[in-house]
């Protein structure tokens, strides 16, 4: 059992640090200045978060209770908020036109819109659950807002990494985001489960 | 959607011998009619092709050390008869300088040919692509920015044609 929990750990810990530590041995690096590689790698780490998003609320990580691991994934989701507004501010330091170009969806780029579309979703949903109690949102119609925000976060998101050129070494990238993919699906299908289990029976 | 209109337009264009006359006449084609009636078309300016530019770039042998080739020509629209002398400005992040600093920018004049060539540092992606930005701004003719991607980050060279119209 405790051999099992910190499999899981382990796991979790090379998902996310494997990636990270390639893009940090990526060759570009020596080319960008310390601003563009701190918003590079605020994007890795945000695409990081993602991953761990749907496995703390989905229960999946052994160790915390459930309260306390809606409790880290409130402020984890804050923390997603945050690397990507380093991660926007960063580039927009980088390159001010071509940043602008991306947030007015005119980007020649394919990946720009998405980024900028899963950035939005991320904000709405971060300003949301900030002001959830003030609003009276009950669970149900939190859960209505939320879902679909969060599968555009992890949709574009997801799409967004990997259609960029970047730091990320493609395996590594295209891995940690299979993962993203999965983890969102395995918590929505259980979820949708316990409805329907709790529709029956009611 | 810009994806989808140039798909249909490369094909258009890569089916163009096939479909004499007729059948693109009664399809789709808005953008090849005038082109055919008026000779070769004018390029149009790249989106974010300007982003980083700087105004009058000095004529320089090569830019930086060196390393990797912009290549290219530069017709006028219609006839399609080479420009010779025209001035082309280059510039891209490169292993020697990002893009908006002034040693990642140089011009070079086309032959009387229309052809340019310009040596540069190894181009490195920036924004997620490995690009070059190319720009005609001299005036006589209509100003052209274009933003051509390498295939490959590890590609040493990179070509943009210019078709210009008058101002």
């Amino acid at each position: 059992m405790k051999g099992s929990r910190s499999l899981i750990w382990a796991a979790l810990g090379l998902a996310l640090g494997v990636p990270i530590a390639l893009a940090a041995t990526s060759e570009q690096l020596a080319w960008r200045g310390p601003v563009y590689i701190l918003a590079g790698f605020a994007g890795i780490i945000a695409l990081g978060l993602v991953l761990v998003q749907p496995l703390l609320i989905g229960g999946y990580l052994p160790g915390p209770s459930a309260y306390r691991a809606r409790c880290a994934h409130y402020w984890i989701g804050g923390g997603l908020a945050l690397a990507v507004v380093i991660h926007v501010a960063g580039l927009w330091f980088t390159s001010p036109p071509d940043m602008i170009d991306a947030l007015t969806f005119s980007s020649p780029t394919p990946f720009s819109p998405f980024g900028v579309i899963a950035m939005w979703a991320i904000f709405a949903v971060a300003l949301l659950a900030g002001l959830r109690r003030r609003l009276g949102l009950r669970l149900r119609t939190w859960r209505i807002v939320h879902i679909p925000l969060a599968i555009v976060i992890v949709m574009c998101g997801v799409v967004h990494c990997l259609l960029i050129e970047g730091t990320m070494e493609t395996i590594s990238k295209a891995a940690l985001c299979a993962l993203v993919v999965a983890a969102t699906v395995k918590v929505m299908v259980d979820l949708w489960r316990k409805r329907a289990l709790r529709g029956e029976s009611a | 959607m810009t994806l989808v209109v140039l798909n249909r337009r490369n094909l258009l264009i890569a089916g163009g011998t096939v479909l004499a006359s007729g059948v693109l006449a009664a399809g789709t084609s808005g953008l090849l009619l005038p082109a055919r009636a008026e000779g070769l078309a004018p390029t149009e300016s790249m989106t974010g092709g300007a982003n980083n530019y700087r105004k009058g770039a000095p004529i320089v042998e090569r830019i930086g050390k060196g390393g990797f080739v912009m290549s290219g020509t530069v017709r006028r629209a219609g006839d399609g008869a080479p420009l010779a002398g025209q001035r082309i400005q280059i510039w891209a992040h490169t292993v020697e300088g990002q893009e908006h600093e002034p040693q990642s920018h140089g011009a070079t004049l086309t032959d009387k040919d229309g052809a340019f060539r310009l040596e540069m540092p190894q181009i490195i992606p920036i924004f997620g692509q490995p690009h070059g930005h190319l720009a005609y701004d001299s005036g006589e003719f209509k100003t052209v920015f274009l933003r051509p991607i390498m295939r490959s980050a590890k590609d040493t060279s990179l070509e943009a044609h210019f078709v210009l119209q008058p101002a």
